[in-house]
């Protein structure tokens, strides 16, 4: 029994460390912040939350009694790292960064130009 | 047959580590580098792990939650940062 859950926690192990390698391939190709963010805040959690639960598996295996923390882990950083990459790239758009020149679509711009319309209007 | 495992992970999350930094000293703009030294924090939650594992003690698991935080902590201040040019406002009323 111990045998299947320490392969289980190999195969959790292995698939992290490998989303974390495709993660840096990422931030290294793509061509501009907003891309870059994407790759990092999903495949990175994804990464390092399944090489935590392999962590989990391990010292269940080790020690007989399963670590709580562990468990927090995955989840504190389950929450807080996709709003972390979405406050940076929040912040990477209002201070004017350019997207890619081939992106087609930029929504955003004509929304705070009918924010600010909306806002003059309540003024007056 | 987990020892070979472990330490192979440990060589890919080192190689992934490696790419940040050099996205860290290179990125054309301010939140590219903070993008990746979150990432770099949060590899670094996943190596504290791994060396945890291969030397069979649970005594890191603490380590692992508090760069968890500092990581987000620092993220946020930073992006708070770059958005408004303060990180704790004074006046509170708008």
């Amino acid at each position: 029994m111990t045998e299947i859950i320490n392969v289980f926690a190999g195969i959790f192990i292995a698939i992290g460390a490998l989303l974390s390698l495709v993660t840096a391939l990422g931030i290294l190709r793509l061509p501009d912040v907003y891309t870059r963010n994407h790759a990092a805040s999903k495949g990175s959690t994804l990464g390092v939350m399944s090489v935590l639960l392999g962590a989990f598996l391990y010292f269940y295996t080790l020690d007989g009694d399963y670590n709580s923390r562990l468990i927090l882990a995955i989840v504190f950083i389950f929450i807080t790292s996709p709003v972390a990459g979405h406050l940076i790239s929040r912040a990477a758009y209002n201070t004017g960064i350019p997207m890619w020149e081939k992106s087609v679509l930029d929504e955003l711009k004509d929304k705070e130009k009918h924010e600010k319309d909306g806002l003059k209007r309540e003024k007056q | 047959m987990l020892d070979m495992v472990l330490k192979i992970s440990l060589i890919c999350i080192s190689i992934a580590m490696l790419a940040l930094i050099y996205r860290v000293i290179k990125g054309p703009t301010i939140p590219d580098k903070v993008i990746a030294l979150d990432a770099i924090g949060i590899n670094l939650v996943a190596l504290i792990a791994l060396i945890s594992m291969l030397l069979k003690t649970s005594a890191f698991l603490e380590v692992i939650l508090l760069v968890g935080i500092l990581a987000f902590i620092g993220t946020v201040a930073f992006a708070k940062f770059l958005e408004k040019g303060e990180i704790i406002e004074r006046d509170r009323n708008h």
